[in-house]
């Protein structure tokens, strides 16, 4: 038994010519932990979470999973060590239906998706897995529509079930309720409210009902550094969180 | 939740999932219809087969354009790399058999892909395009230079084909051989390519289409897979230019040029692209029209095309088939409702 966390970040940088978008970040994600990223627009979170996932390569610093260094794991195979993401604006295969795509993810975690001469439907193990998976976002109804076809918040979903079909340790969600209409925005904390306990998963929102309600833990990141990180109360409690963010609408 | 009973395998999408491979009934007409043609046509047999070749041609970049989403401008390079794989290896006397021929080809041809590809395939867009447009070009031009071996400029004329099977000769003035061998060709290719798209495989390439960033987001090998693509498509491409060599007894620098590779791309865009049948359709209809349009027209036929093209891109994205879905999705909305 290693007592080093799930996912660990030390001393973590990145610069874009003079930005630095990313600033000795230490951070630490435990085994399914509910942390939350708070900070301004351009606080760097979403770069944070491109260095996470391998999309971006860090000037310094070193990403560790379970203790191990994987700062020079390529993307790909981040994901086959379980760390998977959504983004901020949806990535979605809009031509295909909305079991095609979470099929493809699962065929990828399956190892199914090089096989070349058997028709995808006939892989009943693949569709059978991916339709449960649907199910559990409630999202059976629109299985056979065109993704395009969805309105905006069940698109938003399709994008959290592709992460999902990855059976993901570590799940980092980038804005999920983002560009959601607040009458469809329950569906969306719904879904993130009933993720699988043993998922860590770390949340980017802007929305401070959704933050406080889910996190057990935040951290705030301003100019590419953290600027505090505590429990929900500790946050809510700091002035100077409240100065630079929260701002007049801050919750204790 | 639970699952249903007897699992999902009910449920409407994933019925259209395991059953959009299956064989529909309208899918031998094609076929039956060329066969027919052999019969009914037997004065017109070249041309024939010289359509024929060019959907063999289409469908292997529908492969890589309709279904990975790999925009190319320099497809011949492969067919000329067929073609010229047949003719060097027929006229020097080296081999002559038609159908290790094209095996041949086919493996020439792919590691043309496979060298060309693992460079290439790194780059995406407008740069991709120019890449595939240079590749094709060096290669003309070094096929150009070699003249010892390939004739430059003139070409490989009166290539010494083997019979077919020991039987069968290629008789350039009555075709008959040759078009039923393109046609068998052409129907082992098609069965692949059908079968290959629709595939795990064929689907993880329309994801790259779709959206390469995603793709690489669920830990796929892009790169990887795009290769492969490239490199299976290139082997078919190359069939076809093997088998326009045997059937023609000829081949020339045209076979490694733009305005081949240009061509094949207006059909695939004019009969629906990422549509397996688009490939049909585009090459049937293109070139019966330049057939009558040269006729009427003999001087300016290419402009009736080039306007026929401006309406395709403008209101038609998907092309000839995707007017006839358009068209039947319409026909049966009210119903499904």
């Amino acid at each position: 038994m290693s007592a080093a966390p799930l996912l660990e970040t030390r001393a973590l940088c990145r610069s874009f010519g003079a930005l630095a978008a990313a600033r000795d970040i230490d951070f630490q994600l435990e085994a399914g932990a509910r942390h939350a990223l708070i900070g301004p627009n351009g606080a760097g979170k979403t770069t944070f979470i491109n260095l996470l996932t391998g999309v971006v390569r860090p000037t310094a610093g070193v990403i560790l999973m379970n203790g191990r260094d994987i700062t020079g794991v390529p993307e790909a195979l981040r994901v086959k060590l379980g760390i998977a993401r959504t983004f901020q604006i949806n990535r979605l295969f809009r031509q295909l239906s909305v079991l095609e795509n979470v099929y493809i993810s699962v065929a990828e975690r399956t190892g199914v998706a090089p096989s070349m001469l058997r028709p995808a439907g006939r892989r009943g193990d693949v569709v059978e897995e991916s339709m449960a998976l649907l199910d559990s976002l409630k999202l059976t109804a629109d299985a056979a529509r065109r993704v395009s076809e969805l309105p905006y918040g069940r698109q938003r979903l399709v994008e959290i079930a592709i992460a999902l079909g990855l059976r993901p340790r570590v799940l980092l969600l980038d804005e999920p309720a983002a560009g959601v209409p607040s009458a469809e925005s329950h569906i969306i904390l719904d879904a993130v409210d009933r993720l699988p306990r043993e998922i860590a998963v770390l949340i980017i929102d802007h929305d401070m009902d959704l933050v406080f309600r889910f996190a057990q833990r935040i951290t705030v990141l301003v100019s590419g550094a953290v600027f505090a990180s505590g429990s929900p109360r500790e946050i809510g409690a700091n002035p100077d969180v409240r100065a630079v963010y929260l701002g007049q609408a801050a919750r204790g | 939740m639970t699952s249903p009973p007897g699992g999902w395998a009910d449920h409407a999408a994933a019925r259209a999932l395991a059953s959009r491979h299956r064989l529909r009934a309208w899918e031998p007409i094609p076929w039956l219809l060329a066969l027919a043609f052999y019969f009914a046509f037997p004065k017109y047999l070249g041309f024939g087969t010289e359509v024929l070749v060019t959907i063999l041609f289409a469908l292997s970049l529908d492969l890589v354009l309709g279904y990975a989403g790999i925009v190319t401008l320099g497809h011949a390079a492969f067919f000329g790399a067929g073609a010229y794989t047949v003719g060097m290896l027929a006229k020097h006397g080296i081999w002559n058999e038609p159908i290790t021929g094209l095996i041949l080809a086919a493996l020439v041809a792919a590691l043309v892909g496979l060298g060309s590809g693992m460079v290439l395939l790194r780059t995406q867009g407008l740069t991709l395009l120019m890449l595939t447009l240079c590749t094709m070009a060096l290669l003309e031009e070094a096929a150009n230079l070699a003249h010892v071996y390939t004739g430059g400029f003139d070409g490989l004329d009166s290539l010494p084909i083997a019979p077919l099977l020991g039987r069968f000769e290629f008789n350039p003035l009555y075709p008959r051989t040759q078009y039923l061998y393109v046609l068998s060709v052409l129907l082992v290719c098609f069965v692949f390519v059908r079968t290959l798209v629709y595939s795990p495989f064929g689907q993880s390439l329309t994801g790259i289409r779709e959206n390469i960033l995603r793709m690489h987001a669920v830990g796929a090998p892009v790169r990887r897979r795009l290769v492969v693509c490239y490199v299976l498509s290139a082997a078919i491409a190359g069939i076809a230019g093997g088998i326009w060599a045997q059937a023609n007894a000829y081949v020339n620098l045209g076979t490694l040029g733009l305005d081949r590779a240009a061509t094949v791309l207006i059909i695939l865009v004019l009969g629906g692209h990422g549509r397996l049948y688009g490939a049909f359709v585009g090459a049937i209809a293109y070139m019966a029209l330049s057939h009558f349009l040269s006729k009427i027209y003999p001087t300016a036929w290419q402009l009736g095309l080039g306007l026929l093209l401006v309406v395709i891109a403008l209101f038609a994205k998907n092309g000839i088939l995707g007017i006839i879905e358009a068209a039947a999705r319409g026909r049966r909305a009210p119903r499904a409702t």
